[in-house]
């Protein structure tokens, strides 16, 4: 692993995030899940904590983290516990939290991904199962705190990394992978501005060889920008103190994006005794082999055996299939176009290169995409059988994105199409050579650069219509 | 009138078959009976005169209508643990003082009036000790209650106000929950039938939790039949609502109640296992002195009685058993300091007037709103749970809790059902112990290994002490084997007579 060092100091960042899982219903209780509904209104009895409610699990949200485990190739508990963390809080509606504490669903597993063309690795300590807390709304109120229950009960995966991440710009790399894994394969909307992935970044700084730096830790990262800025600044402050031959204390911190810096919210002398215990009135989590099975059978193809896929069917680099599963609907356009053209670099270059481009130019999605796979397949056969030169494909693209329609037609009616008559350009290449004698005789004298300029020619001649491939061959020909 | 005051469950249900009397009438007849009750069984807001009327007459039209249903019109009345959308929810306590939940527990709606319950009339909600905590009814917020057959004693506890209603012939049956002994306890001190199911058996959806894993409701009513055909109705799985449930199905516990004991056993004749250490009767060895000899000589006795019906005695071991009331009051504490941590003043109950902050509502809300007792076993949980104390107090107890489950089913390779005192003691004196938690604690000590093994219970009366105070029996069964206890409490029952010895001056 190549480190990139700061001031001579190595950064050191481990991941949690809380994906909200995409069930229906919260985790204990049957209440709907919806954002930004009036407060109060998706909570149930179970969700208020009314007295003589009971938690029973939601099988959707078990099955959600089993399609995570199985997709980071992490081991799935046989049996997991949910405990109770303890603590008073006005937005937690029982006085604990579920969450799995000891043994935890998902255990193990690893995301792995390229960063500027280098393929890094980093390992999952855990997964599990957890219930999100209500809202405290301290803003509306003079005097009062504002309590909506509606995301109380709300189904959460706390996603656990090692400590692997060197640099911000590693670990925002990993954030975007895991965003990417958990959107594709569904179990969690990824909409970070509604918290629904929300990531908490530890961060700490030892000089290389040595012992680990103290951490900080800081909380609900919600946009792949301020992580970076976050961890760039922690990263620059703790620098700072140690080399003021200050000690890092240990810390819970907050990232202000108004002014780019984090500041601790509390350090660990206050850190609360939660009196962890297994949740008497939720039995173990048990999971066989037949429920796995189940959900396995049950899920689309995961984006890292899709693009081994890529790179076996269709011959692909494993750095342009790394690319194109990026997203779901990226790798299902590739793979159209690819099996109507059967030309998959080509496809693989169109859509990584001049697709993708024209898209963040216009801060679209591969939802968005203008041109259907048949088209473009069928804009790469015309090149490929010399129908359209590959400056003529471009145009014929720019006409499709604009306009819309038919390769063909386009073609014809922009008169793209290459000049491929060996008689017709014959006939341009006599007429070149007759008229521009002093480079004829250049190119005899042995100044190659006059070939060139004789292409150039019969190109302009040929109004850029000619195959230059078929020009080429004519010309040596001739001049041989 | 006095015949309906003791009729039982299953009379008073053949008098409305036969239309001899109505629903509303003897709704009118046991509201009347527990409005004027003297010994403090029903909560004074314990009434909806509106809501038990317009049950009974539900009840009337579907008998009218032809319906048998074996409960069908009865009354009843519950332990005010158990939330009811018709009845204001306290659990004793003053924390829910005046509380209306939006929902019927359970149980409540597996006994009640219509979503295909059982059919059964409310009378009211009864007393009980705060949030289930205690064994005398002391730690109720509301009021003392008076055991019926000596006003000055206690009525056992925590389901004080269901054993002394049903003793008092106030209602019919009454339900209870039993986590350490609540049901039988009471049972045998007010000389009536009670049985606590396996744990999962009745769903605890809507009993205010105490301590979840222990927690189970159960029916007391002044005979095994009662008893059984109660239980039928209040037992069903309840997969949705309550994940400790079991999933099983609905079983009727009346069905053995007449198989003879030479033919109950599995291998034949009853086998009753009799745990040496329990010391008692025909096999005391030790301790006989902790028991009050009144006790162990009415025990003695009926083990001879059931002997003579045809069962078989056999010694058995529980050598963990002794280790039952630390391991219960570290468990039962730890999971009531979490349970009761909803009761924060937030959302519902009660909130202290004029906090300065958060921290003080907290503080005064609950110092105000819970009983000592309940504070007490909050402290005692949530210091048992603590960061360093953990594996010392909660994990070991656990551990102790699987090898007195281990001690139960070594016995019962060897026996059908296991018999032995329920208290050692009978009915104490108000205000004895209550300066004493300890001693409290102390005299659980033959209900609470059952409870930790999750098996289920019963307590059935085998007569009077000297002081005419009634002494229970205890039958524990095997997980699942709820319609042996009661087959053998029927099988008692029939040749004895102390069930329906009734406490002087009840009319």
């Amino acid at each position: 692993m190549s480190t990139k060092l700061v001031q001579g100091y190595e950064v050191v960042i481990g991941f949690e995030t809380h994906a909200q899982l995409s069930t229906q219903s919260k985790i204990f209780s049957r209440a709907p899940i919806a954002f930004g509904a009036e407060p109060n209104t998706q909570a149930c009895a179970v969700d208020l904590a009314l007295p003589g409610t009971l938690p029973v699990m939601n099988k959707g949200a078990v099955e959600r983290a089993i399609q995570l485990g199985l997709t980071l190739g992490s081991h799935i508990a046989p049996k997991s516990i949910f405990a109770r963390k303890n603590y008073f809080y006005p937005d937690l509606p029982k006085g604990y939290q579920i969450s799995q504490f000891e043994i935890p669903v998902v255990q193990g597993g690893e995301v792995s991904f390229f960063l500027n063309d280098e393929k890094k690795t980093v390992r999952l300590v855990r997964a599990h199962l957890e219930e999100d807390a209500g809202k405290s709304l301290h803003e509306d109120f003079v005097g009062m705190t504002g309590i909506d229950l509606n995301r109380a009960g709300t189904p959460l995966l706390e996603i656990v990394t090692e400590p692997d991440m060197r640099s911000s710009d590693e670990a925002v790399a990993y954030a975007k992978e895991l965003h990417k894994i958990v959107t594709w394969i569904g179990i969690c909307d990824g909409n970070m501005q509604e918290g629904s992935f929300r990531c908490d970044a530890n961060v700490s700084v030892r000089k290389p060889g040595a012992e680990m730096g103290t951490r900080r830790e800081i909380k609900n990262l919600n946009s792949f920008k301020f992580m970076q800025q976050a961890i760039d600044f922690e990263v620059r402050w703790q620098i700072d103190q140690i080399e003021d031959g200050q000690a890092i204390q240990q810390a819970t911190v907050l990232f202000d994006p108004d002014t780019g810096e984090t500041r601790a919210m509390r350090t660990k002398e206050d850190a609360a005794d939660y009196r962890y215990f297994p949740d008497p009135d939720l039995p173990p989590l048990v999971i066989d082999e037949e429920w796995i099975a189940r959900v396995r059978s049950e899920m689309r193809e995961l984006p890292r055996v899709m693009a081994e896929r890529f790179v076996r069917d269709y011959g692909l680099p494993e750095y342009d299939a790394a690319m194109l599963t990026q997203s779901q609907q990226m790798a299902v356009y590739f793979e159209a176009v690819a099996k109507a053209c059967s030309q998959a670099k080509l496809a693989s270059n169109w859509i990584m290169g001049d697709l993708s481009r024209r898209l963040n130019a216009q801060e679209m999605t591969f939802e968005q995409m203008p041109i259907k796979a048949a088209t473009l397949a069928l804009l790469i056969t015309r090149i490929q059988d010399g129908t359209l030169s590959n400056n003529a494909g471009k145009q014929v693209l720019d006409a499709l994105w604009v306009e819309g329609g038919d390769v063909d037609t386009i073609i014809v009616s922009k008169g793209l199409k290459q000049m491929n008559d060996t008689g017709a350009l014959e006939t341009i290449v006599d007429e070149v050579i007759a008229s521009n004698a002093d480079n004829v005789a250049q190119l005899r004298a042995g100044k190659e650069k006059a070939f060139n300029a004789l292409v150039g020619q019969v190109m302009k001649a040929s109004k850029g219509k000619a195959n230059p491939q078929k020009v080429n061959d004519l010309l040596k020909i001739k001049l041989s | 009138m006095d015949e309906l005051n003791r009729g039982g469950v299953a009379e008073l249900a053949q008098q409305l078959r036969n239309k001899k009397i109505s629903a509303v009438e003897l709704s009118q007849h046991f509201l009347k009976r527990a409005k004027a009750d003297q010994h403090g069984s029903f909560l004074q807001n314990g009434f909806n005169e509106e809501a038990t009327f317009r049950q009974a007459r539900e009840a009337d039209a579907l008998i009218a209508k032809g319906d048998a249903s074996p409960l069908l019109g009865v009354p009843i009345a519950h332990k005010d643990i158990f939330v009811t959308q018709d009845f204001v929810t306290t659990a004793g306590s003053q924390m829910l003082n005046g509380y209306q939940s939006p929902f019927d527990a359970t149980v409540v709606r597996n006994l009640g009036v219509g979503h295909g319950g059982a059919g059964m009339v409310t009378i009211g909600k009864l007393n009980c000790d705060e949030f289930a905590m205690g064994s005398s009814n002391e730690n109720s917020a509301y009021s003392v209650v008076k055991n019926p057959w000596d006003a000055s004693r206690i009525p056992g506890g925590s389901s004080g106000g269901s054993a002394a209603a049903v003793a008092a012939c106030v209602v019919p049956a009454a339900t209870g929950t039993d986590t350490g002994g609540s049901i039988r306890q009471p049972a045998s001190f007010c000389g009536i039938t009670g049985i606590k199911p396996t744990y999962g058996r009745a769903s605890r959806y809507g009993m205010i939790s105490y301590a979840s894993s222990l927690d189970q409701a159960g029916p007391m009513a002044r005979s095994a039949q009662d008893c059984a055909l109660l239980l039928s109705s209040m037992c069903a799985p309840d997969l949705d609502r309550d994940s400790t449930s079991l999933d099983i199905a609905r079983e009727d516990f009346s069905k053995n109640l007449m198989t003879p004991l030479k033919s109950a056993g599995k291998n034949g004749a009853l086998k009753i296992g009799v745990p040496h250490e329990w010391s008692m009767g025909t096999t005391a060895r030790g301790k006989a002195k902790q028991i009050d000899e009144s006790i162990s000589l009415n025990i003695s006795n009926a083990l001879k009685q059931l002997q003579q019906s045809g069962a078989q005695l056999v010694e058995i071991d529980l050598p963990h058993a002794h280790l039952a009331i630390p391991v219960y009051y570290i468990i039962a504490s730890a999971e009531a300091s979490s349970n009761l941590s909803r009761f924060d003043g937030v959302k519902f109950g009660h909130r202290t007037s004029s906090p300065v902050d958060l921290i003080d509502m907290y503080k005064k809300t609950r110092t105000e709103g819970f009983g000592d007792e309940v504070l007490r076993r909050i402290m005692i949980g949530a210091y048992v749970l603590s960061h360093g104390y953990y594996d010392a107090y909660y994990l070991k107890a656990q551990k102790i809790r699987r090898l007195i489950a281990k001690d139960f089913e070594a016995a019962f390779q060897a026996c059908d059902v296991i018999a032995g005192p329920v208290a050692p003691t009978v009915a104490w004196k108000l205000g004895d112990k209550a300066d004493d938690p300890v001693a409290n604690y102390l005299a659980d000590i033959f209900t609470l290994p059952a409870s930790l093994a999750g098996l289920p219970g019963m307590s059935i009366p085998v007569g009077l002490d000297g002081a005419n105070m009634p002494i229970g029996m205890q039958l524990i069964g095997n997980y699942l084997y709820e319609s042996l206890l009661l087959n053998v409490a029927h099988q008692f029952q029939t040749i004895t007579s102390h069930h329906t010895l009734k406490a002087g001056g009840v009319v």
